[in-house]
């Protein structure tokens, strides 16, 4: 808690491994950012290219065997999370960082009554009495807009929808005021007019208890809305990081241009929907230059032989391109964005 | 709530369902609905309209649990029904029986009558003098005690020895079935192949080493040893049962969600996954307790288990056994009454087990 304004959490250089029979899978592969406290910081990649493992690694969940963190530092308000022992990041886990999973259909005890999933996380951290701890239940379930919480808190999930549900799991991740909270595409299992407003209820939540969030999704329009700053994940690389309207306006990766591309236009009716060919690589199977090389419209010999490097663009926009700049400097014109940038409010 | 939608479903089922036409001619458009039957269409309709309409007036839902499904689902089943009856009563005539023949004919079970004219056996409702007497109905043993008395009494031991026994096996299966279940890997390994030589040790070999090898002074004693014994040779399978329960659900999103809070390690285990384990461990619960009862009866046949004056099913049947061709009536109530008893444990095991777990239900 020293350093009241600034950075919160810093990941630097962080590999996580899991060791398969096809060989060493990195699924993250050396990968840095950095989180303000307050932000919020947007993690998007297709699937499989290790933006959930980024996001268990800091919180030390990685299952192991066969996972791994090979190596790294993730800082949180200075404590090296990585360095903590088992009893000491339990402490850290839903008290300073807590987590928000996919599917809230299967995140939650279904033998257990939503307000004792609620009442375990503060008798645990905050040391609550069962009657303390219930009425927080109940202030929480208020606060995630659960009406009538007093009388949903003894029903157990099955008895509640899919929205009402992520709202408990919501509840239950700022019990204790966290720091930081993760989201794992929160919104995902939920449909559309249900996401919007459990985006919402975030955003809200976020700047109530001014935590910090990461939001990890593949859903370009969710971070458009809701994120400070974007990181792109490639086949556990960053293949991009920026401010998040300059990453729309100006994209300085060719695979970040190929992710804008492929969002609908809803005002172009008749166009065939772009699509960026091919699949992500093995990731026991690496090629030896640019992981997106194969796929890229961009890619010339060097892609296939040299692993590109991570130019700087902009202030706090960089780009793992051996043609960045240039990418970087045709954007402007070409792309336009259809996703307009979000008007930071 | 639940009442109303059984009435339905067995109201509607057949007009329903469209009738299949022979030989391809087109099928006639269903009979017009008769006046009220308008409105429900199907059961599977009148349920989810119920359902919305309690959502928006912003009263909870009573959902029909788990349990009143399988609760219901339990009372369809015939035999299962017959067999929860027959093991109430027997539980309870054990349990007050004892008491009220004491207070009917003074006789309980220990009791050898003073007079020597009395001491021996007389058949089923006979009285001293040869003629019909309610006094007996089981008739008595060798010694002139009273065979119902027995019986009773043997029942509460019985059933006493195949409760304890089963808790002590649950307690041992469920801890160690879950913790090996969860913390996977070596430790996981190591566990289990623990388990597989205690299988393929003869179990009734290990509770006779148990017995003698700790002799008890007292036949209360003897009585606990029993459970104990028991109890250490039965819970393999249930570990096996909720291990593998275990290692099915510790890969869900819950397990993380509880993780990523800090829940410590031994509260995963048995706050968030035994309590997930509880329909497969109830099922076999039901069909341990009456494997425990026969295995009493065994030992105690073979004199290792219940000692006297203590009596259990499986000791009368050992005294009986003895007098078979002169004096039938000492084995066959005793018998008649275990083997009772153990059928209707098993039909309502079974019962327990289609009512718990629907998909493995044959049709």
């Amino acid at each position: 808690m020293s350093s009241s304004n600034g950075e919160l959490l810093s990941v630097k250089n962080l590999r996580t491994y899991f060791e398969t029979e096809d060989g060493v899978l990195k699924a993250v592969d050396g990968i840095d950012f950095e989180l303000s406290r307050g932000q919020t910081l947007g993690i998007v990649g297709e699937s499989g290219s290790g933006k959930s493992v980024a996001s268990l690694s800091i919180m030390r969940l990685i299952p192991n065997p066969p996972g791994k963190i090979v190596s790294g530092e993730v800082k949180l308000d200075g404590d090296d999370l990585l360095k903590l022992s088992t009893a000491e990041i339990r402490k850290v886990r839903g008290k300073r960082v807590a987590m928000i999973f996919q599917d809230p259909m299967t995140s939650l005890n279904p033998f257990m009554r939503i307000s004792k999933q609620l009442m375990e996380v503060t008798q645990l951290h905050l040391a609550y009495s069962s009657a303390q701890a219930y009425e927080h239940a109940l202030e929480m379930l208020e606060q995630v807009g659960i009406a009538d919480a007093r009388a949903r808190a003894d029903s157990y999930p099955h008895e509640l929808s899919g929205g009402m549900r992520q709202r408990v799991m919501i509840a239950m991740a700022l019990s204790c005021r966290p720091e930081l909270l993760i989201a794992d595409e929160p919104t995902t299992a939920l449909d559309v007019t249900i996401q919007a407003q459990i985006l919402e209820l975030i955003k809200n939540l976020k700047s109530e208890t001014r935590a910090s969030v990461i939001l990890i999704t593949h859903d370009l329009g969710v971070v458009a809305g809701m994120t400070d700053h974007i990181v792109v994940m490639y086949a556990g690389k960053i293949f991009e990081c920026a401010p998040t309207p300059e990453l729309f306006a100006r994209p300085g990766n060719p695979y970040t241009r190929g992710l804008l591309r492929s969002v609908p236009d809803p005002t172009a009716r008749e166009q065939k929907l772009y699509q960026i060919p091919g699949l992500p690589p093995d990731l026991a199977r690496m090629p030896a230059g640019c992981p997106f090389a194969p796929r890229c419209e961009r890619a010339e010999e060097i892609c296939h032989r040299e692993f590109p490097p991570f130019v700087q663009l902009a202030h706090a926009h960089f780009s793992l391109c051996h043609f960045a700049n240039e990418v970087y400097a045709s954007a402007e014109s070409q792309t336009g964005s259809r996703i307009s940038p979000p008007d930071q409010a | 709530m639940n009442d109303k939608i059984s009435k339905t479903e067995g109201h509607h089922n057949e007009p329903t369902k469209p009738a299949l036409t022979p030989l391809g001619t087109p099928p006639e458009a269903p009979a017009l609905p008769r006046g009220d039957e308008v409105i429900h269409t199907g059961p599977e309709f009148a349920v989810g309209e119920g359902d919305v309409h309690s959502a928006e007036a912003g009263e909870i839902v009573a959902g029909s649990s788990l349990w009143k499904d399988a609760w219901r689902r339990l009372l369809k089943n015939k035999l299962a029904v017959f067999g929860m009856i027959v093991v109430i009563l027997l539980v309870v005539a054990s349990l007050i029986g004892p008491a009220i023949i004491k207070r009917a004919t003074g006789y309980s079970y220990d009791l050898i009558p003073r007079e020597n004219a009395l001491n021996k056996s007389f058949p089923p409702f006979r009285g001293a003098d040869g003629s019909f007497s309610w006094i007996h109905p089981m008739g008595t043993d060798n010694a002139g005690r009273d065979i119902l008395a027995r019986v009773l009494s043997g029942g509460q031991i019985s059933l006493m020895v195949a409760l304890i026994s089963t808790f002590v096996s649950l307690l041992i299966g469920i801890s160690y079935g879950a913790t090996a279940g969860y913390l996977g890997g070596r430790i996981d390994d190591l566990m289990m192949r623990v388990v597989d030589v205690l299988y393929s040790l003869p179990y009734i070999i290990i509770v006779i080493v148990l017995l003698a090898m700790l002799p008890a002074k007292t036949p209360t004693g003897q009585l606990a040893e029993l459970f104990i014994a028991l109890g250490a040779v039965s819970w393999l399978t249930m570990a096996r049962i909720v291990r593998g329960q275990v290692l099915s659900l510790k890969n869900q999103e819950f397990v993380l969600a509880a993780r990523a809070t800090g829940v410590t390690t031994p509260k995963i285990i048995f706050r968030h996954l035994v309590p997930n384990t509880l329909g497969p461990v109830i099922v076999y619960t039901t069909l341990t307790v009456p494997t425990v009862m026969l295995s009493e009866a065994f030992l105690s046949f073979l004199g290792l288990g219940v000692r006297p004056p203590r009596v259990s099913w499986g000791s009368l049947a050992a005294e009986g056994a003895q007098n078979l061709a002169i004096y039938p009536w000492q084995l066959i109530f005793p018998g008649v009454t275990m083997a009772l008893m153990l059928f209707c444990l098993n039909f309502l095991g079974d019962g327990l087990r289609d009512a718990l777990d629907p998909q493995m239900r044959r049709e």
